[in-house]
């Protein structure tokens, strides 16, 4: 899942760091002061979740949980998720430092994206009807993650081309897991605390 | 138990190292430098070198050296799948055959030139930055003009994860009072979500909670970061130090580059 120094081309790596710092800056600019408190708050608890590993047959995977992230805190996904994997890069030796923004952008562009595409099947409807859209919104954003970690493989020569395909097929059992996941923490949230998801919005504490 | 992100760094028997006194500063710009040095090179011998450097400042650096390499292990374990394929999808000379895949000359040095690579600057974010108290490399950040929201931000990912990461585990333990045993099924994973559907509802109301107290105490918008950094002679030596180091593995690339 994450990339490496060293593996991607010079092209590909500064292109990831300009879309990551301007995708964080958005984020910025879209939370204010008031909430940041509840923004670094749910990033840790993304950062708990990443930890969180989830039998899968004799194996586990760790989770990610992008989607839903990108349906909590929308722009704010950018900061919030670029924050935890520095710290999981600096502290445990995830990932590297100057791939920092080829994965910021793999995991927190997809996170914007399901934002803008399910947010409002979320936040409408029965909490029935809103896990669906959560669970089609968890297993897109595991896709999309997938998807750009390979393009950005592929996209720094002909070698690489198999194992980003590799990377593809490996997230199949991901999405699926991800997918469910999102969709029975959203069913459960909605009928707990159904304003979980205005919690960057405006609104005063 | 430590905090999650420093645990069995800053355990016991950890030993001061010379690194541990220098600017937090000049530690986080060395570590960028490295980082952008090291990727920039290609040759394997310059590379080797780059990552003899990192053991060096790894030494240097007082964390306990087996931990610091067993991450270095796991993170091997993510690059496996790439490094294992390239040597058989890279076109070139073959230099052996593996189940009739030939094993092309070029895909192996460019596996070994990116296991060297990636390790290297991870050894030497560890060493340089890993080492530092989480909170210090959020002042220091700051010090070094990131913006303050995104410093806050971290801040506050820093001090919750711990708290959460509590709030979890006492989650998991009622769990399995209850029996819960984690598999592969519909059971475990719906449980697993509302677990972590019940962790996000937690943190937003403790994040409630903390607002609340922040403007109790006449939060205003901005908070104080104290913490008094100070550039000394002896940080002076380190950034000339590496940064001759740095220099001569540039100029060895070069030479080679040339040849």
């Amino acid at each position: 899942m994450h990339i490496v120094d060293g593996a991607l081309a010079g092209e590909v790596v500064i292109g990831g760091a300009v879309l990551a710092a301007g995708g964080i800056a958005l984020g910025l600019r879209h939370l204010p002061l008031e909430r940041i408190p509840a923004a670094g708050v749910l990033s840790a608890a993304f950062f708990v979740a990443s930890l969180v590993h989830v039998p899968v047959g004799p194996s586990s995977v760790h989770l990610i949980l992008n989607g839903l992230a990108g349906l909590v805190l929308g722009w704010a996904a950018f900061p919030a998720l670029f924050v935890g994997l520095l710290l999981q890069a600096v502290f445990f030796g995830f990932g590297g430092l100057t791939v920092l923004g080829v994965n910021t952008v793999a995991i927190a562009l997809p996170a914007v994206i399901v934002h803008y595409l399910f947010r409002r099947g979320v936040t409408q409807g029965a909490p029935l009807s809103a896990a669906i859209w959560a669970g089609m919104g968890g297993a897109l954003a595991i896709a999309l993650t997938a998807g750009a970690v390979g393009a950005a493989l592929a996209l720094s020569g002909a070698g690489f081309v198999p194992a980003a395909k590799l990377v593809l097929v490996a997230h199949v059992p991901v999405m699926a897991i991800e997918g469910v996941l999102t969709a029975t923490a959203v069913y459960l949230a909605a009928q707990v605390k159904p304003d979980l998801f205005d919690t960057l919005k405006g609104r005063s504490a | 138990m430590g905090h999650v992100l420093t645990e069995g760094l800053h355990g016991p028997g950890r030993a001061d190292g010379p690194l541990e006194r220098l600017d937090p500063r000049a530690r986080i710009l060395g570590a960028a430098a490295f980082g952008v040095v090291t990727v920039a090179c290609t040759h394997l011998a310059v590379l080797a070198a780059a990552l003899a450097l990192a053991f060096g400042l790894l030494l240097a650096s007082g964390l306990p050296p087996g931990r610091a390499l067993r991450r270095m292990a796991a993170m091997d374990g993510f690059i496996l799948l790439l490094v294992l394929t390239l040597p058989f999808t890279t076109p070139g000379a073959a230099v052996f055959t593996l189940w009739g895949l030939p094993a092309s000359r070029e895909g192996l040095v460019l596996a070994a030139e990116i296991l060297l690579t990636a390790n290297a600057v991870v050894l030497a974010l560890l060493a340089l930055v890993g080492s530092l108290e989480p909170v210090t490399l959020g002042h220091a950040l700051h010090r070094l003009r990131t913006p303050e929201r995104l410093v806050h931000l971290m801040m506050f990912n820093i001090r919750y994860v711990e708290v959460l990461r509590g709030e979890y585990l006492r989650l998991r333990l009622a769990m399995r009072a209850r029996g819960f045993r984690p598999a592969t099924g519909w059971h475990s994973y719906r449980s697993f979500g509302y677990l972590l559907g019940m962790v996000l509802v937690r943190a937003v109301d403790r994040s409630e909670r903390v607002l609340g107290a922040m403007k109790c105490r006449g939060f205003a918008g901005r908070i104080p970061l104290l913490h008094a950094l100070a550039y000394g002679r002896r940080d002076a030596v380190f950034a000339v130090t590496l940064g001759a180091a740095l220099l001569a593995l540039c100029l060895a690339e070069a030479a080679h580059a040339a040849a």
